[in-house]
């Protein structure tokens, strides 16, 4: 059975939540919508039932014009912005790059007094904790891991907190009482790194807009239903987690009422105006990331939703198009401030500070009309009235059919500031409709109908090595897999190796998907996403998000054996620690299908063992082909590789390439990583592209014209994702010498975007030695 | 001559007539995505073989016929075909080395490029412009001329030949209104003379409106490493590029002809 969930505000009071001073003070709470929040809006089943897709297609409009609407940013915002640029800079400047976190109080939707920057600034209000980037503690994915970012900022948990902690076991603890020693050996190997068993999973995508659109009364009218029809005769357990889980949401949504009513908001209600809609929504997602402190808090889809109530204020005259921007730029800033305590462990995997508030913006409806509406505008607006930055986590949602125009705003922002991701909404609407959003970089999920159990990675490297070494680690020398056949003989023969890894592969499966079922098992157990579950249809599908790193080394590495010469190099005791090749090979990344072949082979092979696998809550395994910043990590654990990688050099991100092996141009790169297949990779394939500004043409237009026409066709070949970065190598060597000229140089690196001088110096000169197409 | 090269021999005065199309020929390199030789993103096919030496060359591996490698035309056009998504306001562009010493192949891959419905154009000195039929004048949508100087002197101190074959393939692609954007490379010391640049503009100018526009490129040293690999000195490795105003300067005097610069 299960442990209490963490005690909430309408439980016994924990000592270490404070009390909330205006739950009992109604008169702050603004009086009800003064006209009918839903008046002008085109009806239908949304009316009847929780639809906000419905809402949104019958309601609002496509826009297929230029960017020249918009507007540039307010007094009021730029006077906000300022006083937070400073506070960024001390941030930077503080120890552990945290500038204040809170050691005592357990955060919750409901632990702090309503926060401040300057108020009569600030046009959308609400912070994580009581004070602007002041980190929250949040100890129920792992107390040890919580402590251990307080201590990396020279700071100590209250002692009263860590008493409490003493009785109150967390996810953390639960994982490691249920993982075989097998599990524990491959985490402690680096086979399977990043796993979410020591913090929040993340990447679920609670649908913010339905506070603003509904209220809270009606999803918690809604929810009661649901929990009204969650019986049978006889409790089974599946049955008696749903009946907790839904009156944990349920509690989650009163929650949520009483935060906002703290800043003199009353979300019982439906949003009347779009200063409501704003705010109704980012209180949704305030509420999560104070909940949670999940790898990835993504925001969703909310440009085109919100797009709806600035239209009509527009037309109704009670909002112009100033105010309409600074309602965006204002969100985004209170975006740009989200933050999580992390220790310098995680910062090495996860490299910059990363949050995910990703944002997918654009794409097309099922009916064919566009998504792409003025605030999809706005909203990379904000880069250019702002400056560059890495979050939100602006993603496009790329469509052969994107109005010309809104491309082309896209590739302009892309030239000025490497903000940007695109992904591929031809692709991915066919199988998540029009309605999905991008978790974390390039995980795509229905909003409030679908999360996935987010898994990290292994690395297919390494299981290559073990392939060729009976199961024993190259660095460590133990036997992590159970022994098999060594490889013998002075040169590799590829089918022999190819056999031996897929056996390896399968045997890799079997630990990781099992490492996964007790993690999400444990993590809905001691850490659910009450709030963001709330947000969620009661039947929602399930994904097990698997992932893979080093395909490129993999693949490189096959081609090696099969068309040139590999020598195996071995220690005294005989195992293989190096390899020489001799002669020439096909290289990933030159669309050479000599290569490709092989690389694809990797992820079909690979997704074939994950899928025989049995899945905690009969969740769908699904996996991606993405790092992160990991590579770095998964390079410096892996040993020499048979494609001639040295031991410890990085790998490459994502599903790019090894750093300049791909040697024939933009285009031979993109084509080989866009053969790679989707149906195999359902959550996502990264890659992430780098080119000089001068290469993309000789002026402004055309360099705009070309960078529009590479993601077209990246994408008509069948590429999933791109971050498209565009710089010289002499900015990013200088941004290395002089951070301090550079506090917004923002690079995309695997799935996110980051300030590159908050990299680490081995990233950095990670990113600086990639393949930056057009460079000689 | 300083560098005889065995092509100049059939090549300098006589117009050769090619009708035959050859299905293989001589390829240096391949750009994916060449975003700078002609309108939109082009494939770019280095072809091998040259006439001229320029000085400032930045592919001077190039010029010689038997570094590049034997490939067959339709493999090359395999390639096209399966990235036309990525070239559909781009197209492939041949360049080189000099594309017109190899003009049967010029020719296959032109009409290849034609018929899988790709805009076309060919980077030349023009110095082989007489080795251009008709024909390859009606497959070629763009003439990427590369006028190297106008000075007589200054073009043979250049390039080591003599500028006429140049000017009168522009004369002849004006005459048959087929579109050029004429190239000239800026060079500290080499090209900058005012006079050159000024003598270039006039005759730019009259050449009417098949004439799109005017690159003035300014010279780089990628190329510099290239050099040390080959058995020709490099003479430029002291020059510096031209400063920004200098550039601007160029780009000012041909404008003031009334011509569209970039």
């Amino acid at each position: 059975m299960y442990a209490a969930l963490p005690k909430t505000i309408s439980g016994t009071l924990p000592a270490f939540f404070i009390p909330m001073p205006l739950l009992e003070n109604p008169s702050l709470i603004s009086e009800s919508a003064p006209v009918s929040p839903w008046r002008t809006f085109a009806s239908g089943h949304w009316n009847d039932r929780i639809d906000v897709r419905d809402f949104i297609q019958r309601n609002y409009r496509p826009y297929e014009r230029g960017g020249d609407f918009l507007s540039g940013p307010t007094d009021r915002t730029l006077a906000l912005w300022e006083k937070i640029r400073e506070l960024l800079v001390r941030e930077n400047e503080a120890p552990g790059g945290m500038l204040d976190l809170d050691t005592k109080v357990v955060s919750g939707i409901c632990s702090h007094a309503p926060g401040y920057i300057d108020q009569d600034l600030e046009v959308v209000v609400g912070l994580q904790t009581d004070a602007p980037l002041k980190r929250a503690f949040m100890p129920f994915g792992g107390y040890r891991m919580a402590a251990a970012a307080v201590e990396s900022a020279g700071r100590t948990v209250d002692p009263a907190t860590t008493a409490i902690f003493k009785h109150r076991k967390t996810h953390n603890e639960g994982v490691f009482d249920a993982y075989t020693p097998e599990i524990r050996l491959c985490r402690s190997v680096g086979i399977i790194t990043g796993l979410p068993d020591a913090y929040g999973r993340g990447r679920i995508i609670g649908d913010y807009r339905r506070v603003a659109l509904y209220g809270t009364d009606r999803l918690v009218a809604d929810k009661k239903d649901q929990l009204a029809h969650a019986t049978a005769a006889g409790m089974t357990a599946d049955l008696i987690r749903e009946r907790e889980e839904l009156s944990e949401q349920i509690r989650a949504l009163g929650e949520l009422r009483a935060m906002a009513a703290g800043y003199g908001c009353d979300v019982r209600r439906p949003a009347a105006n779009a200063t409501e809609a704003v705010q109704w929504t980012y209180f949704g997602y305030l509420a999560a990331v104070k909940e949670q402190n999940g790898a990835a808090m993504s925001v969703g889809r909310i440009a085109t939703f919100l797009d709806v109530y600035i239209a009509r204020d527009l037309v109704e005259g009670t909002l112009d198009e100033a105010g309409a921007q600074e309602l965006i730029d204002q969100l985004v800033l209170k975006l740009r401030l989200v933050r999580f305590a992390r220790t310098p462990e995680y910062n090495e995997l996860f490299s910059g500070d990363p949050t995910w508030v990703t944002e997918s913006l654009g794409g097309m409806g099922l009916d064919g009309r566009t998504l792409v509406t003025k605030s999809c505008f706005r909203f990379l607006q904000t880069l250019h009235n702002l400056g560059a930055a890495p979050e939100p986590n602006l993603t496009v949602l790329w469509s052969e059919r994107l109005p010309e125009s809104f491309k082309e705003f896209c590739a302009h922002t892309s030239i000025e500031t490497s903000s940007l991701q695109y992904e591929n909404d031809d692709l991915m609407r066919e199988y998540w409709g029009d309605d999905y959003a991008i978790a974390c970089c390039v995980s795509a999920m229905r909003v409030g109908r679908q999360m996935q159990f987010f898994g990290a990675r292994a690395n297919l490297g390494k299981t290559l090595l073990y392939a060729i070494n009976g199961g024993v680690d190259e660095i460590q020398r133990v036997q992590v897999a159970p022994p098999s056949a060594r490889i013998l003989g002075d040169v590799l023969d590829y089918e022999q190796v190819k056999a031996a890894f897929e056996h390896m592969m399968g045997w890799l499966a079997g630990q990781y998907v099992g490492a996964l079922n007790i993690i999400h098992y444990m993590h809905d157990k001691y850490c659910y996403e009450r709030l963001q579950m709330a947000l969620h249809d009661r039947e929602v599908l399930r994904t097990l998000a698997c992932g893979i790193a080093g395909l490129s080394v993999a693949a490189d590495a096959l081609s090696a054996m099969k068309y040139a010469k590999v020598h195996v190099i071995r220690d005294e005791t005989g195992l293989a620690v190096d390899y020489r090749i001799e002669g020439d090979f096909p290289k990933f990344g030159n669309d050479d299908d000599r290569v490709d072949s092989l690389a694809r082979w990797c992820v079909e092979t690979f997704m074939a063992k994950l899928r025989q696998q049995p899945t905690y809550r009969n969740s769908v395994v699904t996996q991606s082909v993405l790092t992160i910043t990991s590579n770095v990590v998964y390079g410096k654990k892996t040993g020499g590789t048979p494609d001639g990688r040295r031991s410890g050099e990085p790998f490459a991100p994502g599903a790019n390439p090894m750093h300049g092996r791909d040697s024939s141009g933009a285009i031979a790169s993109m084509a080989s990583v866009a053969s790679l297949p989707y149906q195999d990779s359902q959550d996502g394939i990264s890659y992430t592209f780098s080119i000089v500004p001068a290469a993309l043409g000789r002026d402004p237009l055309s360099q705009v014209v070309n960078l529009t026409g590479l993601i077209d066709g990246y994408f008509a070949s069948g590429g999933h994702h791109v971050n498209v970065n565009v710089f010289d190598r002499a900015t990013l060597e200088d941004a290395m010498a002089h951070p301090e000229k550079y506090p917004q140089l923002t690079v995309r690196v695997s799935g996110y975007a980051v300030n590159f001088v908050k990299l680490s110096r081995e990233q950095q000169l990670d990113v600086i030695n990639r393949t930056l197409h057009g460079s000689r | 001559m300083a560098f005889a090269s065995p092509l100049l021999s059939v090549t300098e005065s006589t117009p050769v007539s090619i009708r035959g199309r050859l299905p293989v020929g001589r390829v240096h390199s391949v750009e994916s995505a060449g975003m700078l030789d002609g309108p939109g993103i082009r494939h770019v096919l280095f072809l091998s073989g040259c006439p001229l030496r320029c000085l400032y060359c930045h592919n001077p591996d190039t010029v010689c016929m038997k570094n590049g490698e034997l490939r067959l035309a339709d493999e090359l056009l395999g390639t096209i075909a399966r990235r036309r998504v990525f070239l559909k306001r781009g197209g492939l562009t041949l360049s080189g080395g000099e594309p017109l010493a190899q003009p049967g192949f010029v020719k296959t891959l032109l009409a290849g490029a034609k018929a899988l419905g790709l805009h076309t154009a060919v980077d030349t000195s023009g110095h082989l412009g007489a080795r251009a039929d008709d024909e390859i004048l009606a497959l070629t949508d763009l003439w990427l001329l590369d006028i190297k100087s106008f000075v007589p002197e200054t073009y043979r101190r250049v390039t080591g030949g003599d500028r006429e074959p140049a000017l009168a393939f522009a004369r002849r692609l004006a005459a048959r209104g087929r579109p050029m954007w004429i190239r000239f490379v800026l060079v500290p010391g080499l090209t900058d003379a005012v006079e050159n640049i000024e003598g270039l503009a006039a005759f730019v100018a009259g050449l009417g409106p098949a004439v799109e526009r005017v690159e003035v490129l300014p010279f780089h040293k990628m190329g510099e490493t290239k050099w040390a690999l080959g058995d020709r000195p490099y003479s430029l490795a002291a020059t510096q590029p031209p400063t920004a105003e200098a550039i601007e300067a160029a780009r000012v005097i041909f404008r003031a002809v009334g011509l569209n610069v970039f």
